[in-house]
């Protein structure tokens, strides 16, 4: 079972939280100035990344909060862990 | 005659200690300390099974948790009973019965062997050919007659029908090192892990800590006696209070993040019955910051012909017995290897009086030390010599050896007459932990092996696991690793590391399949797959090694393979041309051996397999004599039948009386959410498709939301208490999904908004008085509410019985109604205060089927029952709930797709049958014939269904294409009788005007 570091509580089993899909997809401030393309595309395409992934967990048996996490879909490691509104940390594997 | 075999000193058996036991109903004795395998060997007895699919006699092959073929039944009485459980593992109690698998009438007289001799009819993939193969019979004979015949006849245990009458426990641990494996290399790690001050847990499958040292009786370990040496290891283990020592512990299962599954066998080694306060079996789920994989190896079987009769057993099993047990296998010994250990194995079994005929080794130039001692015994030893054939009915009686040839070929020159064949074909370190943990593997050809390779989680391995098997070398390795561990978790470095290696000079384990090969020769035991098995497969087409594995069935079973995987790897590359690094590995899967389904379980079971929640007034209605039935994890009154009345008596009453007078109804399980804050009313605007910002104080509304792509997500009648205050109610099933979709936004969307949500399900209880002299029934009770100035969607705050209150004024029946909401602790008095205003006006409370049949009656719909996440507030007929003006809501830019906004969707619509008594079942599709072809596409279907008192007939709701536009057309739907003719209504049966709402 992972640990997942939740950035309120410190690290937790998997069991206390739920995924919450990819992160940093805002939504629009104003759907109507979309087009039907822009706004299916905000709906329903998603990255499907093969390696360090930016995701949304959500510490539903914990303190309730979203917050963002780096994890690696290759090998299931989380890579850090942070909260929602921060920007994205570059990890080690994307610096070299 | 009991005990023939039983050596008259040695071994750590108690002979002070005596046990009776029975196998298949013939009452022997053994001594404590015994497994029920080795005392049989004690008393002569080495047939034990009969094969899965040939029904072959079959013997104990090995010492330990491996075993493929001695599996019995053990009943302990008490509809206690196992199948499958290997007789190498059961320690001896008193009065233990056993019995043998897979055979008719007797073990020694199988009429399923016949199997054997019609061997050729069940080849490598067998099942797959058969049972998808044509059915020259016919289905109905084949699936009656033949295929149960072919079920019986293969397999081995019998499952226990009766429930299980044992308890098991689970617990939560964390250590700083966990060693998996108590042989010398696990206890020099946790020794070594301990000194440096960690928290250490050690674990070991069997009762006893010492792994091969137990078969030691020579050794010297550290200047001490083997035996002096563990006793005093233990001893210091046990005296530290941070070491958790956990004796017939299996660890099976390594998961992400040094998560492991440990299985602890509590009960069943002790005579029953016994104490009732101990579980059977305790799951251990063990979080470690370190790991040290101490698993041991796996010595290897050879390969030749009729290589699986009873009394052929593995060298160093044989050595365990002797030395540990003081159990002789049997008297005239010929040793079959390819490899040294059994040398030692052969010299051991000499002093302990059994006769070793011949040493053949397959290898033409084996270690000259190793023979030249063997030789000194007294032992012939033959370099270059291979095993052809035995024979033996129900116990080998004989042997054909053969010279090994240049070309590999060799010819008969020599029988033997024995009834004990020892082989060792080397040493497979057991590396499934390690793999499970998703380290990488390397083949070490010197082994013929593989081992670890690369780590992934915080984890290394020590010992013959590395494939180091000297035990001076092994101890080291255990220190070095114990002490690694230590300082990786934290701790300083408590002695010398110093790093051993696997040594390359092992003697190669040459061939080890013996040709040529004329009868069977088993590769896996448990599952009758032979070498010509796997060549078989090779010829018809398999590469891969998973896919020989399913289709022979190799390495499957209750051993996993765990004597066979390395011969069969070797067979398979063999036949394909390629090296076994090329073919590969099969997956190395949890559970390392059986876990009981109990153990997995652990105390969830019946009540306790799933929370239960009752309402306020659940007792209550359960002395009213209510029918309960299950909404989500709550307990819901169904319906109140009285005296003689069934469901449809009780459903006609209770729907009449609400009509007609008054009903009271437990709607506790509804969500609530509080939602308070200076921006409550413009949160609420953008998550629901209403205004609320309009929205008075002390006035509800209807609410509909939307998931992000446009369909209907829940609804529910919101309150509006105070300008920075509202109440919000959710569909029973959506309370918890509400919540967290509502806190998604408001936390990752529009963590700018003054909002605050707050999930009051459990705190409120609602009592729902509904029908025309509902008033009269609630007004003698309230104070603080202007009862005649609530107008319907209204809401007040006051007190019923003394009670603070939030009356709502809502129906959800048709009727004039209410909802009270009390504080949940009061939700029972309250009702119970209620109930006798309610009967003296005639009326009654009525279940969870009533109001369904009231609220279709009106056309009121379920989310989840009447919507199935592809309809749009549109298709519902609910355009009127949409706030027309607002800029944006969740899901309001899907509403303007195309696909959304299309003509020709799926409306709600109402349902009458043509012949007003048949009643539809719900989910069964509609179409516009009465017997359309099949492929004929649905144009809808039935979404609820009930039988109306207020109608006295049939009605149901229906999702239908462009249904609006049927309204008065004649459709069918598919029952089982065949096309039932329907008249499309609009969705309102009763009281379309709504009038009676707002009596």
């Amino acid at each position: 079972m992972l640990l997942i570091h939740c950035p309120y509580c410190g690290a937790r089993p998997e069991i206390e939280f739920r995924y919450g899909g990819e992160a940093h997809i805002a939504r629009p401030s104003d759907p109507s100035a979309l087009s039907d393309g822009q706004w299916t595309e905000f709906l329903f395409l998603r990255s499907n990344r093969k390696g360090v992934h930016a995701e949304r967990w959500r510490h539903t048996h914990g303190c309730g909060r979203f917050f963002n996490a780096l994890r690696d879909t290759v090998t299931d490691k989380f890579v850090t862990s942070y909260k929602i509104g921060d920007p994205r940390p570059v990890p080690d594997e994307e610096r070299r | 005659m009991s005990n023939l075999f039983r050596m008259p000193s040695g071994g750590r058996v108690d002979r002070t200690r005596p046990l009776s036991f029975s196998f298949d109903g013939r009452v022997l004795t053994g001594f404590a300390g015994d497994t029920l395998a080795s005392a049989l060997i004690a008393n002569g007895v080495h047939l034990v099974a009969r094969s899965f699919k040939y029904h072959r006699p079959r013997g104990i092959l090995s010492a330990g948790s491996e075993e493929p073929n001695a599996l019995v039944h053990i009943d302990r009485g008490g509809g206690r009973s196992t199948p499958n459980l290997r007789a190498t593992q059961i320690e001896l109690y008193e009065g233990l019965c056993a019995t043998s698998q897979n055979r008719w009438p007797s073990l020694t007289f199988d009429l399923g062997a016949t199997a054997d001799r019609l061997a050729p009819l069940f080849p490598a993939g067998f099942y797959y050919k058969t049972f998808m193969g044509p059915r020259l019979l016919g289905a109905r004979t084949w699936t009656r007659l033949v295929e149960p015949v072919i079920r019986r006849s293969a397999g081995i245990g019998r499952a226990p029908i009766a429930r299980d009458p044992d308890r098991y426990a689970n617990r939560f641990a964390h250590c700083d090192v966990l060693v998996v494996g108590a042989g010398p290399a696990g206890l020099a790690a946790a020794l070594a892990a301990t000194e440096a001050g960690g928290c250490v847990l050690i674990c070991d499958e069997q009762a006893e800590f010492g792994g091969s040292l137990l078969c030691e009786q020579h050794a010297l370990v550290e200047g001490k006696n083997a035996q002096e040496w563990l006793a005093d290891a233990l001893a210091a283990l046990r005296a530290h209070a941070n070491v958790t020592l956990l004796p017939r512990t299996q660890a099976f299962g390594y998961f992400a993040d040094n998560f492991l599954a440990l299985a602890q066998s509590v009960t069943d080694h002790l005579p029953t019955p016994c104490d009732p306060a101990l579980p059977r079996e305790r799951l251990w789920q063990v979080r470690a910051k370190e790991v040290v994989l101490a698993t041991g190896a796996i010595e290897r079987p050879l390969v030749f012909a009729n290589n699986d009769r009873p009394g052929i057993m593995l060298a160093n099993a044989a050595r365990s017995y002797v030395t540990r047990y003081g159990a002789r296998p049997g008297t005239r010994a010929v040793v079959i290897t390819a490899h040294d250990s059994a040398y030692a194995a052969a010299n051991e079994l000499n002093r302990a009086g059994v006769e070793i005929v011949l040493i053949a080794d397959m290898r033409p130039n084996p270690a000259e030390e190793v023979v030249s001692e063997a030789r000194r015994n007294g032992i012939r030893a033959e370099p270059g010599t291979t095993v052809l054939d035995t024979a033996g009915r129900l116990r080998v009686s004989d042997v054909t050896l053969g010279r090994v040839a240049d070309d590999g070929r060799s010819d008969a020159n020599e029988h033997l007459d024995v009834d004990l064949v020892l082989m060792s074909g080397g040493w497979t370190p057991s590396v499934h932990l390690f793999s499970q943990s998703r380290g990488t593997l390397k083949l070490v050809s010197s082994l013929g092996a593989y081992v670890p390779d690369r780590s992934v989680q915080r984890e290394r391995s020590a010992g013959a696991c590395r494939g180091i098997f000297a035990l001076s070398q092994v101890m080291e390795d255990g220190y070095c690793a114990g002490a690694q561990a230590a300082e990786a978790a934290g701790f300083r470095r408590a002695r010398e590391i110093r790093n051993v290696s696997i040594p390359s000079q092992t003697a190669d384990p040459g061939v080890v399949v013996a040709p040529p090969i004329a009868g069977k020769a088993f590769v896996d035991f448990q599952n009758d797959v032979t070498v010509q098995d796997l060549a078989l497969a090779t010829r018809e087409g398999f590469r891969s090694i998973e896919h020989v594995k399913r289709y022979t069935t190799t390495g499957m079973g209750t051993d996993q393979g765990k004597t066979s995987n390395v011969n069969a790897l070797s067979i398979v590359s063999e036949q394909l041309g390629k090296t076994i690094a090329d073919v590969g590995l099969t997956t190395f899967r949890m559970p390392y051996t059986p876990v009981t389904f109990g153990a997995l379980a652990g105390m969830s079971r019946a009540t306790l397999f799933d929370p239960v929640r009752t309402t306020p007034t659940h007792e209550w209605a359960a002395e009213h004599g209510a029918a309960f039935e299950n909404v989500g994890l709550w307990k819901r009154a169904h319906y109140f039948p009285r005296e003689s009345e069934d469901m449809h008596a009780a459903l006609a009453r209770e729907c009449r009386t609400v009509r007609a007078s008054v009903g009271i109804f437990d709607a506790s399980t509804l969500g609530k959410i509080e939602i308070v804050g200076s921006d409550a009313a413009q949160f609420l605007d953008r998550m629901y498709v209403n205004a609320w910002s309009t929205l008075a104080p002390g006035r509800c509304r209807y609410g509909i939301m939307l998931n992000e792509a446009g369909f209907v997500f829940d609804d529910g009648v919101v309150g509006r208490l105070a300008p920075d205050r509202f109440h919000v109610t959710t569909t029973t099933g959506g309370a918890a999904r509400v919540l967290a979709f509502m806190e998604d936004y408001l936390q990752t969307e529009w963590p700018d908004l003054d909002v605050w949500l707050t999930s009051v399900t459990d705190q409120w209880a609602v009592i729902a008085v509904q029908g025309p002299r509902a008033r009269e029934v609630i007004a003698p009770f309230l104070s603080g509410i202007a009862l005649d100035a609530l107008p319907h969607m209204g809401v007040q705050q006051g007190s019923i019985c003394g009670v603070e209150c939030r009356l709502f004024r809502v129906s959800f029946t048709g009727e004039l109604g209410f909802e009270i909401n009390v504080p949940a602790d009061y939700g029972g008095a309250v009702w119970e205060e209620l109930i006798p205003a309610i009967e003296q006006l005639g009326g009654c409370a009525y279940g969870t089927q009533t109001m369904h049949v009231l609220r279709a009656e009106k056309g009121y719909l379920i989310v989840g029952q009447d919507t199935d996440g592809t309809v749009t507030v549109a298709d519902l007929g609910l355009d009127w709930t949409v706030g027309k003006a607002k800029r944006d809501f969740v899901g309001k830019r899907s509403l303007a797709l195309p696909d959304l906004a299309r003509a020709g969707r799926r409306q709600l619509v109402g349902l009458l049958t043509a012949d007003a008594t048949t009643q539809l079942e719900e989910g069964a599709q509609i179409t516009e014939g009465p017997n359309p072809p099949a492929g004929t596409p649905a144009l809808g279907y039935v979404t609820s269904s009930y039988r109306s008192e207020a109608l006295r007939r049939p009605i149901a709701l229906g999702l239908v294409t462009d249904g609006r536009r049927q309204i008065g057309n004649r459709l069918f739907v598919a029952m089982p009788e065949g096309g039932a003719a329907v008249d499309l209504v609009a969705p309102v049966f009763f009281d379309p005007a709504g009038e009676r709402l707002r009596a």
